[in-house]
C-alpha cells in the first residue's frame, strides 16, 4: 500500500512552493557547468572534482529513478540493476577506447590491453564501435535485450518475490565474474580507463564536462517526467496492481507478463544510458560495477528516499552518495556499518523513507 | 446467408447455407450456449502429491442459473473454481465453457475476457487505489499494454462506473483509497469489479463471510437481480443465506458431486446429513 507520496507532498507544499523548490533544484544543477567554466581564480569557480562527484551523482539518481519504477511502483525487488547501468557504460566506453586511436601507450589501432595480450585484431563484437552512433545503439540494445531475454523467461514462468530477487542478483554476479576475465575482451579487471577524448572533444575539457553535466541533468530532467507521466496513467495503476494483487488482476483480464516486461525493460535503459553519461565523467568502468553490492546499494537508495514516490529515490541516492564521499574519506573503515545501519534503521523507523517523513511534516503544518 | 469464413486464418470457405453436424466450423472465439448450459465439467480429477481434490467431478450450469455450491472444508470447491478459471490444470477430464471453448487450454486472462469472473474468498482489491479506479481497472475493454498506455475514460465508460458505484451502494466512497474499506464494503466492490467485467459467469467465493445481517440481506437481493442475466456459482457456508438465493444445491464431499436438488431436498438426504450437516 503506497500512494503516490510525492503527490501528497505537493499537496502539503502548495504547487506554487513545490514548482519554486523544483524551479530551484533545477537552475543550481544548471548553474553549475556554468560556474565550473569561470576561471579558476574566480571566487565562484566549481572545481573539476566538485562537478565530476555531482555528476556522478546524478546518474546515480537516475538509476535510482529506473529502479523505484521496476520497485516501488510494480513490486519487482532487481538486485542486479547495477548489471544494466554497467552495460550501458561499457558500450560508451568501448566507443571511448576506440576513440583513443593512436595515442595509447602502444601507438597502436587496437586498444592498449589488446596489444597486452597480444590480440592482431579486432574481436568481433568490437567491430563498428568506432561508430558514436552504433555505440549509442549498443548501450541501448545491450541492456534492453538482456532484460528482455531475462525478464521474459522470469515473468513467463511466474518468478516473483525473493526468488527473482535472488535471480538477479546472480545474473549481476555471473556478469563481473565473466568481464573479469581477460579474454572476455573488456579489458579484465582493469576494464577500460586513459580516455582522451569524445566525438573529438578532449573528454577532460572543462566544457566538455559541463556539457556531459548538462546532458545528464537533461535525461533526469526527461526521465523524471516520463516517469511521472507513466505512473499516473492507467498503466501506472496496473502497474500498482500488478504489485498489490497479481492475481486479482489476472482475474480481472489482464496478462501481466507484457507489463512486467515493458517497465523491466525500460528501467533496464535508463539505467544504461545513466551508465553511458557516468563514464565519460567519471573516466574509468570496470566490472567492480557489477558487483552484487552495488546492486543492493542502489536498493538502498530507493528504501531511504521513498519507494513509489520518484523524487524520493532522486533525494536517496543523493544524499547516501554524499554521505558516502564524506565518510569513505572520514572514516573508510567505518562506511559499509554505517550503510547497514541505515537500511535497518529506515526499515525499521521510515518505512516510507525520507519521502514519508516529509510528507508526514507536511501533513501536520 | 454470407459464405463462412475461417475463424483464425479468415479463408473463405465458400460454403452457403448452415452446415450441420460434424462439419459444422467450430468457432472457438464465440460463446455458444444453443445447448442451453453455460459451463461443462467433466470427468474432472485434481491431485496434489497423491490427494484428490477434485475425483471425477462432473457438473452442469445452466444459461442464466444462479447455482449454489456447499460442502465441507476440503471438499473440493476452490481447487473447482481454480479449474474452470485456469489457474490450475486438470489432470483428467474436460472444462468446456459454452460447447466450444475448451477452459483447460486458456490461461487466467484470457478466460477472464471470455467472460469469467471470480471473487476470491478474501476480498482482494487493489487497495492503494480508489473505489472509482478499482472499476474503472476491471472495465469490459482492451486490456493490452499499449491500450493502457494510452488509456482515457470516455463519457460512456464514466456512465458506467457510476451505474455499477449505484449497484455496490459505494457511490460516496468513490474517491476513498479500496484500503480503507470496511471489510462488507471490499466484497461488495469486488462484485462491482466482476460486473464491470460484463461477464457471463460468475463464480463467487464465499460472497458473503464477514458480513452484517443487513449486508448479506443486500447481497441477495444484488445476486438475485443479476439472475437470469448472468449464470451464477456461488460456494458459501452460510446457510441461510443459501436458502435465501438458492434454487438449486449442488453438494460437493471428497472432490466429487454427493447430491444436487432444493436446499431442502439435499438437507434430507442422509449422504449429506452424514458428510456435512450432521457434524
Amino acid at each position: 500500500m503506497h500512494q503516490p507520496y510525492s503527490q501528497r507532498l505537493i499537496g502539503a507544499l502548495g504547487p506554487a512552493q513545490a514548482r519554486l523548490l523544483g524551479g530551484l533544484a533545477l537552475a543550481s544543477l544548471v548553474a553549475l557547468p556554468i560556474m565550473h567554466l569561470l576561471p579558476e581564480s574566480h571566487a565562484l569557480h566549481v572545481s573539476a572534482y566538485t562537478l565530476t562527484l555531482a555528476g556522478k551523482i546524478l546518474c546515480y539518481a537516475i538509476v535510482a529513478l529506473a529502479m523505484d519504477l521496476v520497485w516501488g511502483y510494480t513490486g519487482l525487488l532487481s538486485l542486479g540493476h547495477g548489471l544494466f547501468f554497467a552495460l550501458g557504460g561499457y558500450g560508451m566506453g568501448m566507443y571511448l577506447m576506440r576513440q583513443i586511436g593512436r595515442d595509447g601507450n602502444y601507438q597502436s589501432d587496437l586498444p592498449d590491453f589488446m596489444v597486452f595480450l597480444d590480440w592482431k585484431t579486432l574481436p568481433w563484437y568490437w567491430q563498428g564501435t568506432d561508430s558514436f552512433v552504433w555505440s549509442m545503439l549498443l548501450v541501448v540494445l545491450v541492456p534492453g535485450l538482456l532484460a528482455l531475454g531475462f525478464g521474459w523467461l522470469a515473468f513467463r514462468s511466474r518468478i516473483k518475490g525473493v526468488y527473482f530477487s535472488i535471480m538477479t542478483q546472480a545474473l549481476t554476479f555471473a556478469a563481473m565474474l565473466l568481464f573479469f576475465r581477460n579474454e572476455t575482451g573488456f579489458g579484465g579487471n582493469n576494464g577500460f580507463t586513459d580516455f582522451k577524448r569524445i566525438l573529438g572533444f578532449p573528454v577532460a575539457a572543462p566544457a566538455t564536462r559541463a556539457v556531459l553535466f548538462l546532458l545528464t541533468v537533461l535525461l533526469l530532467v526527461l526521465a523524471l517526467y516520463g516517469g511521472w507521466k507513466l505512473t499516473r496513467s492507467k498503466f501506472g495503476r496496473i502497474l500498482t496492481a500488478v504489485r498489490d494483487a497479481e492475481s486479482r488482476l489476472m482475474f480481472c483480464g489482464y496478462n501481466p507478463l507484457g507489463y512486467k516486461l515493458f517497465i523491466w525493460v525500460l528501467s533496464a535503459v535508463i539505467c544504461g544510458v545513466a551508465g553511458a553519461l557516468y563514464v565519460p565523467q567519471v573516466g574509468i568502468i570496470n566490472p567492480s560495477e557489477m558487483s552484487p553490492g552495488n546492486s543492493i546499494e542502489i536498493a538502498i537508495w530507493v528504501a531511504v528516499g521513498g519507494r513509489g514516490t520518484l523524487i524520493g529515490p532522486l533525494l536517496g541516492a543523493g544524499l547516501i552518495n554524499l554521505a558516502k564521499s564524506w565518510f569513505t574519506v572520514a572514516f573508510p573503515e567505518y562506511w559499509l556499518f554505517f550503510l547497514g545501519f541505515l537500511f535497518i534503521a529506515v526499515t525499521l523507523f521510515l518505512p516510507r523513507g525520507v519521502m514519508g517523513l516529509l510528507t508526514r511534516k507536511g501533513a501536520s503544518t | 446467408m454470407s459464405p463462412r469464413t475461417d475463424a483464425a486464418t479468415g479463408e473463405d470457405f465458400g460454403w452457403e447455407g448452415e452446415a450441420t453436424g460434424l462439419a459444422r466450423p467450430v468457432d472457438a472465439s464465440q460463446l455458444d450456449t444453443r445447448h442451453g448450459d453455460i459451463l461443462y465439467l467433466d470427468d474432472i480429477t485434481v491431485s496434489f502429491d497423491g490427494f484428490r481434490a477434485l475425483n471425477k467431478l462432473t457438473l452442469d450450469i445452466a444459461v442464466g442459473e444462479l447455482r449454489c455450491i456447499i460442502g465441507p472444508n476440503g471438499a473440493g470447491k476452490t481447487t473447482m473454481m481454480d479449474v474452470i478459471t485456469g489457474k490450475t490444470r486438470p489432470d483428467a477430464g474436460t472444462a468446456f465453457f459454452g460447447q466450444t471453448i475448451d477452459l483447460t487450454r486458456l490461461n487466467e486472462p484470457t478466460i477472464a475476457q471470455i467472460g469469467i469472473g471470480r471473487k476470491f474468498q478474501k476480498p482482494t482489491v487493489f487497495e492503494a487505489m480508489t473505489v472509482a479506479e478499482n472499476l474503472e481497472i476491471a472495465l469490459k475493454t482492451d486490456k493490452s499494454v499499449w491500450a493502457s498506455l494510452r488509456a482515457r475514460l470516455s463519457g460512456q465508460q464514466r456512465d458506467r462506473i457510476d451505474e455499477l458505484l449505484g449497484l455496490i451502494r459505494l457511490g460516496e466512497q468513490r474517491q476513498r483509497e479500496a484500503g480503507l474499506l470496511s471489510h462488507g464494503q471490499k466484497q461488495w466492490l469486488e462484485i462491482g469489479m466482476l460486473l464491470a467485467q460484463e461477464p457471463k459467469l460468475l463464480l463467487l467465493d464465499e460472497p458473503v463471510a464477514g458480513m452484517t445481517d443487513a449486508e448479506t440481506e443486500k447481497t441477495a437481493e444484488l445476486l438475485l437481480t443479476l439472475k437470469g442475466k448472468h449464470s451464477l456459482m456461488v460456494v458459501e457456508h452460510d446457510m441461510a443465506f443459501v436458502g435465501a438465493i438458492a434454487e438449486k444445491v449442488t453438494v460437493l464431499a471428497e472432490g466429487s458431486v454427493l447430491a444436487e436438488g432444493s436446499l431442502a431436498q439435499v438437507q434430507a438426504d442422509e449422504r449429506v446429513i452424514e458428510v456435512y450437516l450432521g457434524r
